[in-house]
């Protein structure tokens, strides 16, 4: 139990920078690098939750092909990447007391609700464990999300395309 | 291992992506933080998943980045066409139905 602590606020912290970063940085590029270790260990806190399914899927969906598509985005809008550019607006101290203040309402609420609560981290889920709710109890759930990414997808390419 | 570890750094990381929301102005980083809130979503629904032992919190995570998935395509396609239609994707430019 006591290495899952240690790795998990290991990982913790440097997620906690890195997002600070993701919503700070001068460099939009580098900002969406910080998003890569966002991400990243996202997914090492699934695999510390011993959902290596999710894990994995994290990785590949999201390193993989999201921030990809980010990467794509910003050098097709032609953001300034070398040159600082002026990323943010000038709400920042009033968004900065807005988001400070729905953290203390989570974190009080949730604290009061859930310390002290111990979890029991068995074994790894399995696949088919996942794989028999999805199709099991959540298929039209399932068929929905795929018909939405279709539908998505076929928009996203309609807007996009050039005519 | 307490469940309110993991509660509070998905509460974190939400707090940020709202912050980044509400003070970015360029699309693209509008996106990212909206990728963060998704994230630390799914953190909570894994998190629950592990306590009660069930794995349906891990099925509405892949259905969270399912759709964050198509939240991305369609947002970044918006987002050219922003650019190509007005220079820059400076959301705080873009003011066509202010009164």
């Amino acid at each position: 139990m006591a290495a899952q602590n240690v790795a998990f606020g290991i990982v913790a912290v440097f997620m906690a920078v890195a997002a600070i970063g993701v919503v700070t940085m001068k460099n939009i590029v580098h900002a969406a690098l910080a998003l890569v270790i966002v991400l990243a260990g996202v997914a090492a806190q699934y695999i510390i939750l011993q959902a290596e399914f999710l894990g994995i899927v994290q990785v590949l969906i999201y390193i993989g092909a999201v921030l990809v598509l980010f990467l794509f985005g910003i050098m097709l809008t032609r953001a300034p990447m070398r040159k600082t550019g002026e990323f943010d607006n000038d709400q920042r101290i009033l968004a900065g007391l807005v988001s400070l203040l729905i953290f203390a309402v989570l974190a009080y609420l949730l604290s009061d609700q859930f310390g002290g609560e111990k979890m029991h981290l068995g074994q790894p889920t399995p696949t088919s464990t996942i794989a028999d709710s999805i199709f099991r109890t959540y298929v039209v759930g399932f068929e929905v999300v795929s018909m939405l990414l279709l539908a998505a997808l076929v928009g996203a390419i309609v807007l996009a395309r050039r005519d | 291992m307490p469940i309110t570890e993991y509660l509070l750094l998905s509460a974190f990381l939400f707090c940020t992506g709202v912050y980044g929301v509400l003070a970015r102005r360029n699309g693209v980083l509008v996106l990212m933080s909206v990728e963060l809130m998704l994230n630390a979503v799914n953190i909570n629904l894994v998190a629950f998943s592990a306590r009660l032992n069930d794995p349906a919190g891990q099925v509405f995570a892949l259905f969270v980045i399912a759709i964050a998935a198509a939240e991305v395509g369609v947002g970044l396609a918006i987002v050219l066409l922003i650019y190509r239609n007005r220079v820059g994707v400076n959301l705080d430019e873009i003011d066509l139905m202010k009164g």
